[in-house]
């Protein structure tokens, strides 16, 4: 019996030492230092919180920037993430590419141009904020056409919200969607005042 | 491209130079020897003997060692039993989330308790922070322990000379935690947080998107539970797609960090090794096998994804890059990475779903898992595996010269060997039955389709592979899976719970008998019949013995599986 008491007493410390005492100190830290991060990097317009930054957003109307294809329920369901996890020759995945690059011809018929593959496919999270940026060109024409944009203009919007490698070898350089999107409506919004 | 291989080689290199300093550190503190960390934390050691009742000084042959080590985690068990069970009426739930049921609660307590961490549910859906926080995470820390307090055992009976003791498993599971675990994974956890991993306990946040749709976004004290669920190669992420939630890995840096946190401890505890049995060179050894075996899987996984899927090719698309599953902020290279460093040891975390890999990318992971954990494995029990195959491997040299084998200057015998081939066949035995059953026994609401093939969401081979490789991260207390896989019923939950069980346990005890049965021996100096296990020349005939067993075992089921799904693909 005496290894079951033992083993009690032990697992009460660590969960204290563990479970309470490490997460408490972090959260006291993080909060302090980092409040932002720590409570989810909202982005906040209005006194309003309109989504993370990190969290990426349903977005399928014309002048928005379309993210990559979620495969959560509905569509960037961030209480409940989620990927495909459909198989390299399962059907379904073929006709899932098919239906994306369809919508986005539909979306921008005169653009004939081979559709970059992670505009196409599902991330893995569902959640995706970023798109390449080879992504964010193909739609750059669609999306100044409905916003009555120059396509400079709104290239030059695409370009502040990218981001290159960390520390020049991590990663993919990327575009953020909800903050290129966000951009946009604020650059919308400035010169329909003017 | 290019960058892929740039940021494999940096991170090779990065875990290279941590090796050193951290595994000589870990030999200190398994030594029981003062550290740089003893005065800030030596009170909280002994308060915890305090609390534990433990007598620190007591020193403890192999078999009351194996019944610690046992008892600790059948209570571990139970513990996390009940909590998920009783969440709803505890408080930090804010999401309102209801009691686990039974059987998916069952497989979780074994899977936390034995390191596995496989997730048959979804974590923001599932757990409350409480669970989240009191279970998992502290089995995080505790599961991990108990890996390094196993191996530091056996490194004790290969040293030891005509004794009985091979330590005390409370003072082992305790310093590992409170110097090397809490300390890095406090460490890990602030750089996270400054990244953008969440740590609160306030409720889901409710947001209005720029499209007007309502949405919630899951939030939660997150960043102290993912830094050690890398660290201690456990790989229970907080959200049901693990390290691809841009919660849980945000950046880059975060991703980079995060899979060289599943590799530190297993590497370095070879280090670790070599130091405490006065011959770092046999820690190198070790190390360089796993290495080796680590990049042959790796290169092929990396060439597999950038090629990708001829299917696309219909498409119209830039390439053919198998960017299905994948985060656009990691891309190809940096996934496949991780897919390789999570399976090579036991973590199981995931930033990228595997399922979805191309048949050549998931075969590799997968193989990884079937080797037995032992390229680099989980934190203490990848290396007590490779160790175990060390001394099959001096056996085998033995018998081809006709002496008897020796390792490390102790005489292998009769019990030796019985007691590695249990631990050797105990895990390839449990994938291949689990499978088999799994296709045979009929599912209770289906005539006809077995509980097996119930679950598998891909059509073809690729339904096999998800079997194949959810019974062999269970059989391997690895954790990760093609997520498909509809694991989540009772049918899988208890046969999981039973497999993880198996191969954590059944591996344990006979380690820690070659301990005891080792440490009673004499040293026998070294002669000129004696062949060296630190040359070359060993971690070739190291590397093949741990392919050779792996691959009889698992190619006629590959090949039922990746191997005839590539076919289909390309032909």
């Amino acid at each position: 019996m005496k290894p079951f008491i033992t083993s009690a007493r032990v697992l009460l410390f660590f969960t204290l030492l563990c479970g309470v005492a490490c997460p408490l100190l972090i959260t006291a830290v993080a909060q302090a230092g980092f409040a932002r991060q720590a409570n989810g990097s909202l982005v906040v317009v209005d006194g309003k919180a309109r989504g993370s930054e990190l969290i990426g957003q349903q977005f399928d109307k014309p002048e928005y920037f379309w993210g990559r294809l979620s495969a959560t329920t509905p569509p960037y369901n961030a209480a409940a993430s989620s990927g495909s996890n459909l198989g390299p020759t399962n059907p379904a995945l073929l006709e899932e590419i098919a239906g994306r690059v369809k919508a986005l011809r539909d979306a921008d018929p005169a653009n004939n141009q081979p559709v970059p593959t992670d505009l196409a496919t599902s991330s893995a999270s569902g959640l995706d904020p970023h798109i390449s940026v080879a992504a964010a060109e193909y739609q750059v024409a669609r999306v100044a056409r409905a916003r009555h944009l120059s396509e400079d203009q709104v290239r030059a919007v695409v370009k502040e919200s990218s981001s290159t490698r960390q520390l020049g070898v991590l990663g993919e350089p990327v575009v953020n969607v909800l903050r290129l999107n966000l951009a946009l409506d604020r650059l919308n919004a400035t010169s329909k005042k003017n | 491209m290019l960058f892929d291989w740039l940021h494999v080689a940096l991170y090779l290199v990065v875990l290279l130079l941590c090796v050193r300093p951290l595994g000589a550190f870990m030999a200190k503190v398994l030594e029981g020897e003062k550290t740089f960390l003893s005065p800030a934390l030596g009170w909280i050691e002994r308060f915890a003997y305090r609390v534990g009742g433990v007598k620190s000084d007591e020193e403890m042959d192999w078999k009351k060692y194996a019944v610690n080590v046992v008892a600790f985690s059948a209570v571990s068990s139970i513990v996390v039993y009940a909590l998920q069970r009783l969440q709803h009426l505890l408080p930090l739930n804010p999401a309102g989330l209801g009691a686990v049921s039974p059987d998916s609660a069952l497989n979780t307590a074994s899977s936390f308790a034995t390191n596995t961490n496989w997730q048959g549910y979804g974590g923001e859906s599932t757990m409350s922070y409480l669970t989240q926080m009191l279970t998992l995470t502290v089995q995080n820390f505790v599961s991990a322990a108990v890996g390094i307090a196993v191996v530091a055992a056996l490194i004790r009976g290969l040293r030891a000379r005509e004794a009985s003791s091979i330590g005390n498993f409370w003072v082992d599971v305790t310093r590992s935690t409170l110097y090397i675990l809490v300390p890095l994974s406090i460490l890990f956890s602030l750089v996270f947080v400054a990244q953008g991993v969440p740590q609160t306990f306030n409720g889901y946040e409710k947001v209005t998107t720029l499209q007007g749709a309502e949405e919630t976004i899951a939030l939660g004290p997150v960043a102290s539970q993912i830094a050690i669920k890398q660290l201690g190669t456990n790989g229970g992420g907080f959200f049901n797609v693990n390290s691809a939630h841009p919660f849980e890995n945000p950046t880059p840096l975060t991703n980079f960090l995060s899979c060289l946190a599943i590799l530190l401890v297993p590497a370095a505890l070879c280090h670790t090794f070599g130091v405490m049995v006065g011959q770092k060179k046999q820690g190198y050894a070790v190390l360089a096998a796993m290495l080796l075996l680590f990049v042959a899987c790796l290169a092929p996984t990396v060439m597999a994804e950038q090629s990708g899927n001829p299917a696309f090719a219909t498409h119209n698309l830039t390439t053919n890059a198998n960017w299905e599953g994948k985060e656009a902020r990691f891309g190809i290279g940096d996934s496949a990475l991780w897919a390789v460093a999570t399976t090579a040891a036991s973590n199981g975390s995931v930033n990228s779903m595997h399922d979805s890999y191309t048949p050549v990318g998931g075969l590799f992971p997968m193989v990884m898992m079937q080797l037995g954990e032992v390229v680099f494995g989980g934190v203490g029990s990848g290396l007590y595996g490779m160790l175990v195959f060390a001394i099959v491997a001096v056996f085998i040299a033995g018998l081809m010269v006709g002496r008897t084998p020796e390792y490390l200057g102790k005489k292998i015998e009769a019990f030796e060997m019985k007691m590695a081939s249990l631990v050797i066949l105990i895990p390839c035995a449990t994938v291949l039955v689990c499978t088999a059953i799994s296709l045979v026994w009929p599912s209770a609401d289906k005539p006809g389709v077995s509980e097996g093939v119930k679950a598998m969401a891909n059509p073809g081979p690729h339904g096999f592979s998800e079997l194949l490789y959810a019974y062999s991260s269970m059989g391997n207390n690895n954790g990760s899976a093609f997520a498909g896989f509809s694991a989540n019923v009772p049918f899988h939950n208890i046969l999981g719970a039973v497999a993880m069980w198996v191969s954590r346990y059944w591996l344990m005890v006979p380690v820690l008998a070659i301990a005891g049965s080792l440490a009673r021996k004499r040293t026998v100096p070294t002669g000129p019949g004696t062949l060296p296990t630190h040359t070359p020349l060993f971690v070739v005939l190291l590397c093949s013995v741990v392919v050779i067993v792996g691959a009889l075992t698992f190619i006629p089921a590959l090949g039922l599986g990746p191997i005839v799904e590539h076919l289909q693909l390309t032909k």
